[in-house]
């Protein structure tokens, strides 16, 4: 752990952001289909330690967001500090769905109604944007390890097929190979995309943006992952196995395997965020995962507006979330291949 | 070098019968008639409708459909746009070179500066130039094309330095062949920035690798010690030694270029392939989708062919062989 801080460090925190997404529930202050029609775009909310009076508190408070009609300042809205509620921590809240009250649920923090706690802000609908990009995360992430996993294993299979079997076998996955790596990758997902259903239940939508991303990704991992099989196939102990008579499947699973699982995990750090960002491209552009369930790409989509991209820069939210956690996943690869490269020399 | 391109050329075109028999393969797994909408538009007499239907078999089987679409290609339309009621050759040849003048010009652009801030970055290695290259090409590579562009349309929105969308201002003041060009150089620099801002990063590290590689070789060393000026080892003999691999990276930016332009120009309202392939989805406009996969395809492909007789003339070494 102490020798490689780089590559520790990288995967703590892309766990911890993971959890964070998947634990929205409990993360989130608000539901993220939550609307509140009177807030809508009103800007991040500010988080005071002291009062108009100069007094100091140590439990910090906010003041609620009133829309002004003059239009003095350039969002819309002016703090009203009559009425200062205090941050509470462990919060069990109702939240609202489509105008039900659902179960209460508990929150890690959260104000007193009418107040609220809009850490990011709100978007058109006046839903918080802190809890959508919290939710927004199970989808994109989500749907860039899904496809990541998709492709890997298919590149995997194939892979090794091409490796190990070659002659024909080899010719045939690898000319397809070359096809799929001829077409401009957003191209090649656009063609697919048209040829699909156009407007589909959310879910649907989600799993088929994955098998569309994971299954037209494969060429590139099947490409590597044949190079190492093809000269771990040459390696004396992959002869003497064979020499002894084990079985090929055997000799996949016991030692070509764990050659490949280095070139198949560097990969994976590499895929996931060209993933995670076809998604939030395909949704950006109105082809991916719809409204009201939020994604890194729906929620980037109001600013192809440009009254919205004028004045209203928490809308980048989602957008800017991304550049962080790309930068922990090239992080996490760089290490990954440095320490991989290490393994070589020394074995 | 004639039977190499040969037998290039003979691969291309296989590789293009292949990509086009995919795309009708994945058509067919379509749900609905393409007909369908068009029978309600109202502009639409049912000749026309009948008259398509037997130009391209869209009721028959797949294999009638691609030996039909085939002869359209053969006549030069590629299919007809249901959408737009016309075949789709006239539709996609201005948007294609529109799109050829973005990508073109991005390529040069991100070349002119990859070249220059790559060689600096090698020959200070570990040092503040490097370090300072080094940190920014990480960010940039993290930073999502939507971003960018998105926030350089935020950024004129805020200033009205450059034009906010498009290719033409759609009343400019005066007019004449001079006054047309500049009006298309000032929307081309947002677009532009934003597509070399992407692909960028990649170009500054490999010319940086490639350099380093050659400037540590003994050849280099030689020449040092022969007392020839650096300017003159960096420009005669180290770049040309390290130009293979740039050479080679010159077909995969292509790509990635291409890959951005469509989003870029979605986002910037700029009327290329991209905004055209974008609305065919969502109208259901099949032949027009298999035309703009197949113009990119054909743009990459022959960015590719290029590149092999780049190489070629580049290097001797592949030539001997």
């Amino acid at each position: 752990m102490i020798r490689n801080p780089k590559l520790w460090l990288s995967a703590v925190a892309l766990v911890l952001i993971h959890l964070l997404v998947i634990g929205a529930v409990f993360f989130a202050p608000y539901d993220p289909t939550e609307q509140h029609r009177d807030l809508s775009m009103a800007p991040p909310v500010r988080i005071h330690f002291v009062d108009s009076r100069g007094q100091f508190y140590l439990r910090p408070f906010v003041c609620s967001w009133v829309a002004e009609a003059e239009r003095t300042s350039p969002s819309g809205y002016v703090e009203d500090c009559s009425k200062p509620s205090p941050l509470r921590l462990l919060v069990r809240r109702e939240t609202m769905r489509d105008g039900k009250t659902l179960k209460a649920s508990w929150h890690l923090f959260g104000v007193d109604a009418p107040a609220q706690l809009s850490l990011l802000g709100t978007d058109d609908y006046g839903r918080d944007l802190f809890s959508r990009l919290l939710y927004g995360g199970q989808t994109s992430l989500g749907a860039g390890l899904l496809a990541a996993g998709l492709s890997l294993s298919l590149g995997l299979v194939l892979g090794c097929m091409a490796g190990y079997f070659g002659s024909w076998a080899d010719d045939v996955i690898m000319r397809g190979a070359e096809l799929f790596m001829a077409l401009p990758w957003i191209y090649l997902l656009f063609a697919v995309r048209a040829f699909l259903p156009l407007h589909l239940g959310t879910r649907q939508a989600f799993l088929l943006l994955i098998s569309v991303i994971g299954l037209t990704g494969w060429a590139r991992p099947a490409r590597l992952i044949r190079g190492v099989v093809l000269s771990a196939r040459q390696r004396g102990y992959v002869l003497a196995a064979r020499g002894f008579g084990a079985s090929s499947a055997s000799i996949v699973r016991r030692h070509i395997l764990p050659e490949v699982s280095s070139v198949a995990l560097t990969q994976a750090a590499l895929l996931l965020p060209q993933y995670i960002l076809a998604e939030v491209t395909f949704s950006f552009l109105g082809l991916g995962v719809g409204e009201p369930e939020p994604s890194w790409g729906n929620m980037l989509a109001s600013l192809q507006t440009y009254s919205v991209l004028e004045g209203h820069w928490w809308m980048f939210a989602s957008g800017l979330a991304l550049v962080p956690i790309f930068l922990l996943f090239y992080a996490f690869a760089d290490s990954l291949q440095g320490r991989f490269q290490l393994l070589d020399l020394s074995g | 070098m004639i039977s190499a391109v040969a037998s290039r050329l003979a691969q291309t075109l296989l590789l293009i019968f292949g990509v086009s028999v995919l795309a009708f393969l994945f058509m067919d797994l379509a749900p609905g008639k393409y007909l369908a909408e068009m029978r309600l538009n109202p502009q639409i007499s049912q000749r026309t409708l009948a008259a398509l239907r037997t130009e391209y078999g869209l009721d028959r089987p797949l294999a009638v459909r691609y030996a039909l679409w085939l002869l359209s290609v053969a006549r030069g339309e590629f299919g007809f746009s249901f959408a737009y009621n016309s075949p789709v050759w006239p539709l996609l040849k201005t948007r294609a070179l529109n799109t050829l003048i973005l990508t073109v010009t991005a390529m040069l652009c991100s070349w002119l500066i990859a070249i220059p801030a790559g060689i600096l970055a090698a020959v200070r290695v570990g040092r503040w130039q490097d370090r300072i290259s080094a940190i920014s090409t990480t960010f940039l590579l993290a930073t999502p094309d939507v971003l960018v562009g998105l926030a350089l349309l935020a950024f004129t929105l805020h200033t009205h330095w450059f034009p906010s969308g498009g290719m033409y201002a759609l009343s400019s003041p005066e007019t004449g062949q001079l006054a047309h060009v500049k009006d298309l150089l000032l929307h081309l620099v947002l677009p532009v920035t934003a597509l070399t801002v992407g692909t960028l990063p990649v170009l500054v590290r490999h010319v940086r690798s490639a350099m380093l590689e050659v400037l540590t070789a003994p050849f280099i060393i030689a020449t040092r010690g022969h007392g020839i000026p650096r300017a003159r080892i960096l420009l005669r003999h180290a770049l040309p030694a390290a130009a293979n691999p740039l050479i080679s990276l010159l077909g995969v930016s292509i790509g990635t270029l291409l890959s951005g332009s469509l989003l870029i120009e979605v986002i910037m309202g700029w009327p290329g392939v991209g905004p055209m392939l974008l609305q065919a989805v969502l109208e259901r406009d099949p032949y027009i989708v298999i035309a703009a996969t197949m113009f990119s395809t054909l743009f990459l492909i022959t960015g590719n062919l290029m590149t092999d007789i780049l190489l070629y003339m580049a290097d001797p070494r592949i030539r001997r062989d």
